[in-house]
């Protein structure tokens, strides 16, 4: 087996590695229980199958055809950049929108921190009223 | 050997897809549905990548390209609508 043959098995090895993690991440959305837990599988893990998947058809192509595809690492980076922030504003907008989490949540410290900034935000504009009104009734 | 690997790949990706068209069916909630809808088009991008090592052609490469930038703007706006009730102009929604 020469050289280039090895190097074209590894690629192919990494395509099929990569192709694995997809149906896991792909199993891991149906098994879940609530949307975080799911957007925990969906996002990082098919990440990683993306990752591994596009850099084994960028080196098999590299290897056999000699094709050195800018668009192919552009592709690359491109889903590495975006799929956390999209998966960052779902999960965001399913938080804000009220969507349940599961039962077995034990707790949620995000509620508290948000109660405790709405509760600072309205004395902050109770006092700038009542501001206002005392301005008033100087003049 | 390698065309075996590649083959059984493409298959499995095909599988994930249809795993994720039950999330899409059957989710319970809209970011569910939203969450497997980028999953598909991420795993699209991977498939058709698989399709041009198959084929032995730089064709489709393009086609990577704008498929990662369509996912991504669409799981934006989806994100923006469930959040805010629109997507340019802001509504308010009824639920």
């Amino acid at each position: 087996m020469s050289v280039n043959g090895m190097i074209e098995f590894i690629a192919a090895l990494l395509i099929l590695v990569g192709s694995i993690m997809a149906v896991i991440s792909a199993i891991g959305i149906i098994r879940f229980q609530d949307v975080y837990s799911r957007s925990h599988a969906a996002t990082k893990s098919s990440t990683l199958a993306v990752s591994l998947t596009l850099s084994g058809v960028f080196i098999y192509l590299l290897v056999s055809e000699s094709i050195f595809s800018v668009r192919m690492i552009m592709g690359i980076v491109f889903v590495l950049l975006t799929s956390p922030v999209a998966g960052h504003l779902i999960i965001r907008a399913a938080y804000r929108s009220g969507v349940e989490m599961t039962d077995a949540t034990l707790e949620d410290e995000l509620a508290e921190v948000l109660k405790k900034k709405e509760k600072q935000m309205e004395e902050e504009k109770a006092s700038k009223d009542t501001g206002v009104k005392s301005d008033e009734v100087l003049e | 050997m390698i065309e075996t690997m590649l083959q059984v790949s493409f298959t499995l990706f095909g599988v994930a897809i249809v795993i994720a068209l039950y999330r899409i069916i059957f989710g319970p909630s809209l970011p569910d549905r939203v969450i497997a809808l980028d999953m598909i088009g991420v795993n699209l991008i991977t498939a058709i990548a698989i399709v041009s090592v198959i084929l032995d052609t730089k064709a489709f490469f393009d086609v990577i390209l704008i498929l990662a930038v369509l996912a991504f703007i669409s799981t934006i706006a989806f994100s923006k609508f469930i959040e805010k009730g629109g997507v340019i102009i802001e509504r308010k929604r009824d639920d």
